[in-house]
């Protein structure tokens, strides 16, 4: 029962926790999701380009992650990325990749499908008319792209964006599977330690919970400002 | 690659003794289908209450359905997960923590519960877009007609806003049947956990992993067609979702 329960265990983890932990975390988040936001971009400019067989690859790509258990995901980038990187590099045997980088991979492939259909949608939203003209002042692909079509799309899709973001920085608990210090694994590391399951798992229940529900009130209160803007 | 790759691994017997290791895959298979369609029940029940709490006029009631919505969709599954399997049984009195710790399947039941629970949290906001896109004069009319608030649900609000939610529901149950993979980290040797420690006796890894994926694809495409067929069976002519 809550009669013994421990706040001093919280209170001397807490430099591990949010150091180790929520630094791990936070890192793996921001990266991840400008990772994903550049590689999902890509995608989906490829499944729009026009190209047949461009946009087939880039499709298969999305649905194939997309079916996929983000836990069975982490497994296959942690067992596979060594052998990438051997057959990039020609090296003799497979090379060695720290936690952070094998995560940081898996996160930005498995995020780029979804953030690829987040932009997908908000470069379909953008009027016809648009890189029609773009195109009528001279400007070629890339640039009509660049300058014209993207930062509108980027612009409509913020919130959704963001709202992935939050659900990303949820799911990034899961390398947990990797034995990894993130927020999560520093908290359960301390509790197996210390024999604290549930002080230390209720804290991080509600710190992921606070910095969610911030995080989500903050885009929602964003949402409106942008839809009177406009 | 230097890989050794070996794809008679799965005709080889599997170090449990439980035959070889393909039925050791599909054993993990049959689990998480088990777990899958458990929480997609308790998903769809608790999803269906607080959807319709969110629209009903009144403040508590869509009060109490936000708060719900917030409470599950703000933490990471798998530290849900955690509170149900760790950190329930230590709260509750002494007798009822031990019985729950003791029951067999512990693992089965915190993840069908856990995933079901954090799923209906996404099944009620999909409900409550589904009510909330339904033209106003339907509950208006239901009002006129004399029906009281639970019949305007029952045969008017419900049946159609379920036709128009069918395609996301779709997707929240394939969500449902990936997300149990969470539970590997309870113990639960659902497909994930099985293609793991297929991995870790055999040291065949892709093998492992490649026959897994093949059959979350595989569910996939089965799950998909089947609500395919069924969005044509209740599609309503002339209607929104019909042709």
């Amino acid at each position: 029962m809550l009669g013994n329960f421990d706040f001093d265990v919280i209170r001397r983890s807490l430099p591990y926790l949010f150091y180790e932990g929520m630094t791990f975390t936070v890192m793996l988040t921001a990266l991840a999701a400008t990772g994903g936001l550049i590689v999902g971009t890509l995608i989906a400019l490829m499944r729009l380009s026009g190209y047949r067989l461009l946009g087939r690859i880039a499709g298969l790509y999305v649905d194939f992650i997309r079916s996929l258990p983000l836990v069975l995901v982490i497994f296959w980038f942690y067992f596979l990325v060594p052998y990438i990187g051997q057959w990039l590099t020609g090296a003799s045997r497979p090379i060695k990749v720290g936690a952070f980088s094998s995560s940081l991979i898996t996160f930005i492939m498995f995020e780029a499908a979804y953030f690829s259909e987040i932009m997908r949608a908000g470069i379909q939203s953008i009027s016809r008319g648009q890189p029609a003209a773009a195109q009528a002042l001279g400007l070629n692909y890339w640039q009509t792209m660049r300058y014209v079509v993207l930062p509108q799309a980027f612009r409509n899709m913020v919130p959704v964006l963001l709202t992935q973001t939050i659900v990303l920085f949820q799911d990034t608990s899961l390398v947990y599977v990797l034995s990894i210090t993130d927020f999560l694994g520093a908290a359960s590391k301390v509790a197996q330690r210390d024999g604290r399951l549930v002080e230390m798992y209720l804290f991080a229940a509600l710190v992921y919970f606070t910095i969610s529900c911030v995080a989500s009130f903050a885009v929602r209160r964003l949402q409106t400002r942008i839809a009177v803007l406009r | 690659m230097n890989y050794h790759w070996n794809w008679h691994i799965f005709f080889e017997p599997n170090p449990m003794g439980t035959g070889n290791y393909l039925d050791m895959l599909l054993s993990g298979l049959r689990l998480t289908v088990e777990t899958a369609v458990l929480a997609w029940i308790i998903a769809l029940a608790f999803g269906i209450v607080v959807g319709v709490l969110r629209t009903l006029p009144s403040r508590t009631a869509s009060w109490i359905g936000f708060a719900y919505v917030e409470f599950f969709r703000n933490m990471p599954l798998l530290v849900q997960l955690f509170l149900w399997f760790f950190v329930l049984p230590e709260l509750l009195p002494r007798a009822a923590g031990l019985w729950l710790k003791q029951l067999p399947n512990a693992p089965f039941w915190t993840a069908a519960i856990g995933v079901g629970l954090f799923m209906s949290a996404r099944v009620a906001v999909q409900l409550q877009a589904g009510i909330g896109s339904l033209p106003r004069g339907q509950r208006m009319a239901a009002t006129a007609l004399g029906l009281t608030t639970v019949q305007t649900y029952r045969y008017v609000l419900l049946p159609m806003a379920f036709r128009i939610i069918l395609p996301p529901l779709t997707s929240e149950f394939l969500n449902t049947i990936k997300n149990t993979a969470v539970a590997i980290t309870i113990g639960l040797l659902e497909l994930t956990g099985e293609a793991r420690s297929m991995e870790e006796f055999s040291f065949q890894v892709f093998e492992a992993f490649t026959a897994a994926t093949v059959m979350y694809l595989l569910l996939n495409v089965i799950v998909v067609t089947a609500m395919r067929l069924l969005e044509r069976r209740v599609a309503v002519p002339g209607y929104i979702t019909g042709k």
